[in-house]
């Protein structure tokens, strides 16, 4: 890899007089160096999720440093909890309908978007901006759209079917699926511009030869292009399932997590349970259960990525 | 190829129509702040009659738009730069250093990249808490910095394994501190990696909303996002002034959007690549 691995004197330190070693080893930066950034690790990552998990198993309130083992009486009482199911559940639904439906329409403006159109870099612009905005704060204005009084059904009204006008937020059907709109509004501009970078990536006389042996434009995306881009599409699905899964800032916005609980997520459910009602030892099982999600998807993902590339 | 022709302009047309419906929300969100109150219970789809922009104004006071602003601006840059020096250096050393710890160091930092942030939130507030960093920008700062390092030290340490040493020596043979060498030959051929970790942590942290909302709530030293959401609690109707709070919180990153464009969603396709 580089010269200095196969140098016998690296771990040495600096002597006087071998003056060869003295040059190469004495350019190199302390060990101290990395001290800072190790020790936030060390604490605030691992430390944290380490007493994270144990706390979970714990009666503790957050206010008092004792804490006693109870086993699994949390996590008994999580899924005894009507609630935290139903934001278990939830949280899965959003998570499928986000990356299903997130990257499907990034891969669609990717492919449309990545040559020939005059104005592809206007478009892609438009897209991408969400991404780049507050969630918070942008679904704020999603809350006005869907208001009751608001554009939506005042659009409807026009085009004569107020019989379609619907109390979106408040309503426990519609209020999952104004949600999912303006995650997939968010988002799709990220999968688009990852899909994109993928795209760059394939050689073009691939699709040219594609085109003079006379494959039609269909037949290219699903024999050429989409199996080439396969490796890009597991990169921004792995990234959409993370975020997928722990959706807060949107719910917060637009429902607070009702109509009757009916948008309430994990993220939602650890926040309100810890912070609001200070049920800190029932709130870091809630963020217990939210990461093995997380990491069970992860590993199923992988897994699946591995199984695909065998079998091609 | 007329058809041709034609089938991309149609093709352009509709999605023309498609960014349109994309624009819906931001053309909502600029006239809707500037409509006069006694305006705001008519039609929703109705254009305003004149341009009121008492809202912003009222948004700024009320709201405390500037201290917010001033906030997000401390959080974020001293996140960044904490970020920056802290994971720059670390990967220096793992990458310059070869022994036999190095490789386990390095996998500790690779690893903190599945550690899901989550398990940790509810301790590291405790701990927070405290020792009084709980309501600050410094545990704030920390936070954000021990969030990002994992994957900045990883993007950093890819990219010195493939820069030549040459650099390095050159200095080295002038006479440098390895300090010198550091902040004047190594950190400058960084750029690439700095300018992605800088754009989309800087970027990501600028627009959380829930860590500071958990360790910032209830201070003066709340972002912009938390800002908003208290904001829009009490004036939850007033939708000129919601929307004016948005906007004035939307216009940071939309400009920096405008003028980095290109860099950004390098930064966004590179930085998750790995």
């Amino acid at each position: 890899m580089t010269r200095q691995d196969s140098q016998p004197f690296h771990a040495a330190p600096p002597t006087a007089g071998a003056r060869p070693a003295f040059r190469k080893t004495s350019h190199l930066p302390p060990w101290w160096w990395l001290l800072p950034a190790l020790v936030l690790v060390l604490v605030i990552r691992y430390g944290a999720a380490i007493a994270g998990s144990w706390y979970a198993f714990t009666d503790w309130n957050g206010l008092t440093a004792s804490a006693h083992f109870t086993g699994l009486d949390n996590l008994r009482a999580l899924f005894a909890d009507q609630q935290a199911r139903l934001a278990l559940i939830t949280t899965i639904e959003f998570a499928v309908c986000f990356v299903v439906l997130t990257n499907l329409v990034g891969l669609v403006l990717a492919v449309l978007l990545d040559r020939h159109l005059k104005t592809r870099f206007l478009l892609r612009t438009v897209f991408f901006a969400p991404v780049v905005m507050s969630q918070l704060a942008t679904a704020f204005i999603w809350r006005f759209l869907f208001d009751y009084s608001g554009p939506l059904n005042g659009a409807l009204d026009l085009l004569g079917l107020p019989g379609l006008k619907r109390t979106w937020l408040a309503d426990p059907t519609w209020s999952f699926w104004a949600v999912v709109v303006v995650l997939v509004w968010q988002f799709s501009g990220l999968a688009m511009v990852i899909l994109l970078a993928g795209l760059q990536g394939i050689p073009q006389e691939v699709e040219e030869a594609a085109v003079i042996d006379g494959a039609t434009a269909w037949q290219r995306f699903w024999g050429v292009t989409l199996p080439l881009l396969v490796p890009t599409l597991n990169t921004s699905v792995q990234l959409s399932v993370i975020s997928g899964l722990a959706v807060f800032d949107q719910v917060l916005a637009l429902t607070g997590g009702g109509p009757l609980g009916t948008t309430e997520t994990l993220a939602t459910q650890v926040y309100k349970q810890t912070f609001v009602y200070g049920r800190f030892g029932y709130g870091t099982a809630l963020a217990l259960m939210l990461a093995v999600l997380i990491a069970v998807a992860a590993v199923a993902q992988q897994l699946a990525q591995r199984r695909a590339e065998r079998n091609v | 190829m007329n058809r041709l022709q034609t089938r991309r302009t149609g093709l352009e047309l509709g999605l023309w129509v498609l960014a349109l419906i994309w624009s819906v929300p931001f053309i909502f969100l600029i006239v809707i702040s500037v409509k006069p109150t006694e305006e705001l219970f008519g039609r929703a789809l109705s254009l305003p009659s004149r341009i009121d922009l008492s809202s912003y104004a009222g948004a700024w006071a009320q709201g405390n738009m500037g201290r917010a602003l001033l906030s997000s601006v401390i959080i974020t840059g001293g996140s960044v730069l904490g970020l920056l020096a802290l994971s720059s250096a670390a990967a220096y050393v793992l990458a310059r250093r070869t022994s036999r710890a190095s490789g386990p160091l390095l996998l500790l930092f690779v690893v903190g990249l599945i550690v899901p942030a989550q398990l940790g939130l509810i301790p590291t507030y405790s701990v927070f808490r405290h020792v009084g960093l709980v309501g600050s920008y410094t545990g704030m700062i920390l936070l954000n910095v021990s969030l990002w390092l994992p994957l900045a030290v990883f993007l950093y340490y890819g990219f010195l394994k493939q820069l030549g040493h040459e650099y390095e020596e050159a200095a080295q043979i002038d006479g440098a501190t390895p300090a010198q060498t550091f902040r004047h030959v190594v950190f400058p051929l960084l750029r690439p990696v700095t300018g992605t970790v800088a754009i989309l942590a800087g970027m990501l942290i600028w627009n959380d909303f829930f860590n500071p909302l958990v360790f910032l709530s209830g201070t003066n030293k709340t972002p912009l996002p938390v800002a908003v959401y208290s904001f829009v609690g009490m004036f939850a109707t007033r939708w000129n002034y919601v929307f004016a709070a948005v906007t004035i919180s939307l216009v940071p990153a939309l400009a920096f959007f405008v003028v980095a464009q290109r860099q950004l969603i390098q930064g966004f396709s590179g930085g998750v690549k790995g």
